[in-house]
């Protein structure tokens, strides 16, 4: 069922709408969570800097996770070297959902 | 097998045509993690309504702890890590470090809900229980159903292990060991999100 069964793990799946790209080796996969520790020392340092203002710290803090986020989803979820279909579909859900509670909470909190 | 034919023909050959050219089960799980977004965005959404709007009980920053809360994400982190050594492992037909990794992801995503648990009765401990205020019960809401994810991601992770000490995973069936990933790696991004979001970005009233 897999194609990394029969063509090696360096191979990841072929797709009409997809690209073949070699997945990560286990030296870039230990490279990308030593990023991901060290934003989250990172991050939780930011948190106790007393004198950074408040709207600087939290857009600091949202990119820090943004790239978290990102690291996990390209690399550990292969959404880099994957099909693009499998890409949209993820992304598309995460922006239904970001703009749809982003409407909600701007209703909310602004009125 | 690698020398002469293209991959794509091997999966070709192994696949049953589909419309995606893809694997069935990749594109739903995909679909299905696209969907789940909708969910946790909802519990996100709603702390954040919530939480700067406690007129009784413990306010965000009376409770919580931040350095134990980091060690949990960071025990969260590194699962993810295990988890695509798995992956890596069955995808090279090493079974034995397949099994290994996927224990050790099961222990750390064990780690993390001990450590959750220990925060809830701390908490509640502390005069915040599921129905104190309108913050305890959105925080309670949004990191449970997180909890009941990692806890089902467990169930997963011990479930391949065990089937693959039976034989039940080879090589060929390295998708179930990608699809269980995948599940896993979601819940450690939403988990990203609830720690900038919940934990460390300051509450409207000043206190987290």
């Amino acid at each position: 069922m897999s194609a990394h069964g029969s063509v090696g793990a360096e191979v990841a799946a072929v797709g009409a709408h997809g690209e073949q790209r070699p997945h990560p080796s286990v030296g870039q996969y230990v490279r990308v969570a030593i990023i991901l520790g060290v934003v989250t020392a990172g991050e939780v340092g930011l948190y106790y800097l007393q004198a950074i203002p408040d709207g600087m710290l939290i857009a600091l803090l949202v990119f820090f996770s943004a790239i978290k986020f990102s690291l996990v989803a390209l690399w550990f979820m292969h959404l880099r070297f994957d099909s693009r279909l499998l890409r949209r579909l993820f992304v598309t859900g995460i922006i239904l959902a970001g703009s749809v509670y982003a409407i909600v909470l701007a209703t909310f909190l602004l009125r | 097998m690698e020398t002469g034919i293209g991959a794509h023909e091997v999966v070709a050959a192994e696949h049953p045509p589909t419309s995606t050219g893809m694997s069935n089960t990749k594109v739903a799980m995909w679909t299905f993690l696209a969907s789940e977004c909708l969910l946790f965005g909802a519990l996100i959404s709603t702390y954040l309504l919530y939480r700067g709007r406690v007129v009784s009980g413990p306010k965000p920053g009376d409770v919580y702890d931040i350095p134990f809360t980091s060690v949990s994400s960071f025990v969260l982190l590194m699962s993810s890590l295990t988890m695509v050594l798995a992956v890596h492992a069955i995808a090279e037909g090493d079974q034995a470090k397949c099994r290994t990794w996927l224990v050790a992801t099961a222990l750390l995503g064990m780690t993390f809900i001990s450590g959750q648990v220990y925060e809830f009765t701390t908490f509640v401990h502390e005069g915040l229980a599921l129905t104190t205020n309108v913050f305890s019960t959105a925080f309670f809401v949004l990191t449970g159903f997180h909890g009941a994810h990692v806890t089902v991601g467990i169930i997963m992770l011990l479930s391949l292990f065990g089937l693959s000490l039976d034989g039940k995973i080879p090589q060929s069936r390295a998708e179930t060991v990608e699809m269980v990933g995948l599940y896993w790696h979601f819940v450690d991004v939403v988990w990203i999100v609830i720690f900038t979001l919940v934990y460390l970005i300051p509450s409207p009233g000043g206190s987290a």
